[in-house]
């Protein structure tokens, strides 16, 4: 799952960036609307943390900039205005939820994971193919009823797979939502995290579609 | 309350009655002297009429009296106001009119005279005639005269008590008609809601509402941008007290989940720099609630400013030693008359946002202006945006180039600071390079304390 988290506060980006790394998101931060609209065009996210008061506007014109532009990102409003006429006009703004200050970083990471996942159209809590099942909130995965351990990395690329069974994803589709901004990667690093998945879900879960990236085998 | 309506009647209804009144003195003083003329002349007329008829001999005098139209005894209001006496020389009384008195009526020989004669006074003329040796004597009574004006007086005022409650509805009611205009008003203002400050529509305003109808709209304009910016003060403040909440209770948490002992310390150094950021957001808003409750600084004390700047420069000893700063040993010998405390107050949170401002070093540099007037700081940070300029002395502002420990408040409370000594305070860019230029200019400040001075 990748994030936007524009927050200009450093202390509270900070916090942010490791809180949703911790439920399993890959964080990208900006400071600034225009640092915001640059990283909406170069980059697909799953959500948007946004806090509408920035230092060079409103993140409201964010949001109607984006979805002026048939941007479909789920956003997730933060901010210190939390009377009920302001939550109100966020919403009907095209937010997609909407946080006061302060909130709870476990409520925060939820609130995240549910637009996320209405994002992509789903509305069971839980990814299941082929025995498989995840839970996001628990970044726990079983295969057939038992449990099995997997990093969060690893965990991060079986869901973007299981998200739409069926669908190649490409390898470079695979670490943008792995990766963050800084993050060097490896150029083989995704051939690593499917081979140790393999190993640990089954040989045959995941295909190789040579070419084009991988994708979950349908159940027979 | 007064109301303009019962304000214009009266006044429309008394200055009617004046004009009334004042035509109606005028009617009676012209009336009263046009009155006696003519019944002067009537009188004389009358006196040399029965003196020609008796001195023509031919009719004797109580014929000639009766033969006189207004001297003969025909009852009418007005005729029988005449009386006549015929006297010989020798001062008997040959004949009289039916109506006149058996006294004498006047005692000169000849011309007009006032009498009073049986309690009544009298106008009279006389004539003599030497030739027949009789003096005739024709008068009437003034009480009658005085009635005559009287009547018409009466016929003047008569209709105007009728007129004057007509004219006073026609008043009333035409004014209803005229202010209606200002109702109308009243009644937009009446129904709208007590946070709309929308303009009144000034359309259709009479010309002489117009002003009252502008500065109303430039009273709501007014009301509406104090609002406005009081409302983003408000935004500004919970933003800038909420937000570092949100990131100590995230870090907190954070602190708590992390098994990594280095995300662990990491947390809680977040949470350190948080708590120092909220500790310096605090103590600018005690001084902020002081300054308010302040008003103008009592007049404090000679201050030398460079010996204020190094107590405060020392105070706050940059931790990053990249930074220098300078102070021009001329400010050593400026002194003001002004506030300690408050001056002290500008002068750090000046000095402050220049160190904090450039986190990768510089010069600080503290000089006296050059008009000798003030002081200006200049740093070498990132300078600030032209279009944020005007905004930076607002409260809780917080520009793009903001800084971690910065609380938005720190050139509010400058900007507040220098207002209550009397000084000026401007912000600008330097002159091509990087920085920011304040100036605190104490030069009306002097000037208005030398004045107060020179003045009795």
């Amino acid at each position: 799952m990748r994030i936007l988290v524009v927050e200009d506060d450093p202390v509270l980006a900070n916090g942010l960036k490791i809180g949703l790394g911790l439920a399993g998101a890959t964080v990208d931060l900006a400071e600034t609307c225009a640092d915001a609209r640059a990283a909406l065009e170069t980059t697909a996210y799953d959500a948007v943390v946004l806090d509408v008061m920035l230092p060079d506007g409103s993140g409201l014109s964010v949001l109607k900039a984006m979805r002026s532009g048939k941007d479909r990102t789920p956003v997730l409003l933060l901010t210190a205005l939390d009377e009920v006429s302001d939550r109100i006009a966020g919403l009907d703004t095209g937010a997609d939820d909407y946080l006061g200050k302060p909130f709870d970083l476990d409520e925060l990471a939820a609130r995240v994971r549910a637009v996320a996942r209405r994002g992509t159209g789903r509305a069971e809590p839980c990814l299941s193919a082929g025995g498989i099942v995840l839970d996001p909130s628990q970044l726990a995965a079983t295969v057939g009823g038992t449990p099995v351990n997997l990093s969060r990395r690893e965990f991060a690329v079986l869901s973007a797979l299981m998200e739409r069974p069926g669908t190649i994803r490409s390898k470079s589709e695979i670490e943008d939502r792995l990766y963050g901004w800084q993050e060097e990667v490896e150029s083989n690093a995704i051939e690593v995290h499917i081979h140790n998945l393999r190993a640990k879900v089954g040989r045959d879960a995941i295909e190789t579609v040579r070419g084009l990236g991988y994708r979950m085998r349908p159940s027979a | 309350m007064t109301s303009l309506r019962k304000r214009l009647f009266l006044i429309l209804v008394a200055a009617t009655g004046a004009i009334w009144l004042s035509a109606v003195v005028w009617i009676y003083v012209g009336a009263k002297a046009e009155v006696e003329q003519v019944l002067d002349t009537r009188l004389q007329e009358a006196a040399r009429m029965v003196s020609s008829l008796v001195g023509s001999g031919e009719v004797a005098a109580s014929r000639a009296i009766a033969a006189v139209p207004g001297l003969s005894p025909e009852p009418a209001s007005y005729e029988r106001q005449l009386s006549c006496q015929v006297w010989s020389l020798d001062g008997r009384l040959v004949a009289r009119s039916s109506g006149a008195p058996d006294a004498r009526l006047a005692e000169n020989a000849s011309g007009f005279s006032d009498r009073v004669v049986e309690g009544e006074t009298w106008r009279v003329y006389a004539v003599e005639n030497v030739a027949t040796g009789v003096r005739v004597m024709v008068g009437d009574r003034l009480g009658l005269r005085e009635r005559l004006v009287a009547d018409l007086i009466k016929g003047l005022i008569a209709p105007a008590f009728l007129i004057v409650p007509l004219l006073g509805l026609l008043i009333w009611v035409s004014l209803g008609r005229g202010l209606r205009p200002l109702n109308a008003m009243a009644d937009q203002l009446q129904v709208r809601a007590a946070d709309d400050m929308s303009p009144i529509a000034v359309g259709n305003v009479p010309v002489e509402v117009m002003p009252l109808a502008r500065s109303l709209n430039a009273l709501f304009a007014k009301v509406e941008l104090a609002r406005r910016h009081e409302r983003d003060v408000t935004a500004f403040a919970a933003h800038e007290l909420r937000t570092p909440l949100a990131g100590l209770k995230t870090q907190a948490q954070i602190a708590i989940a992390a098994t990594d002992p280095a995300m662990k310390e990491g947390a809680l150094r977040q949470i350190l720099v948080s708590v120092d950021r909220t500790t310096r957001l605090v103590r600018q808003l005690l001084a902020i609630a002081k300054l308010d409750a302040h008003g103008v600084a009592p007049d404090g004390e000679q201050v030398i400013v460079g010996d204020l700047l190094d107590e405060i420069i020392a105070a706050l000893k940059p931790s990053n030693t990249a930074i220098q700063v300078d102070v021009e040993p001329a400010l050593h010998s400026f002194r003001v008359r002004a506030n300690r405390e408050i001056l002290s107050l500008a002068l750090r949170n000046l000095h402050e946002n220049a160190l904090q401002h450039m986190p990768g070093g510089g010069t600080v540099s503290w000089r006296l202006s050059l008009d000798g007037q003030g002081v200006i700081v200049e740093d070498e940070g990132p300078g600030i945006p032209d279009d944020e300029l005007p905004l930076v002395t607002q409260r809780f502002f917080r520009g793009r180039h903001k800084t971690v420990a910065g609380t938005g408040l720190g050139l509010a409370i400058v900007a507040i600071a220098i207002n209550r000594l009397s000084a000026r305070f401007s912000l600008q860019n330097r002159d091509g390079r990087r920085g920011v230029s304040a100036t605190i200019s104490f030069e009306e400040a002097r000037r208005a304390k030398e004045d107060a001075l020179a003045g009795p």
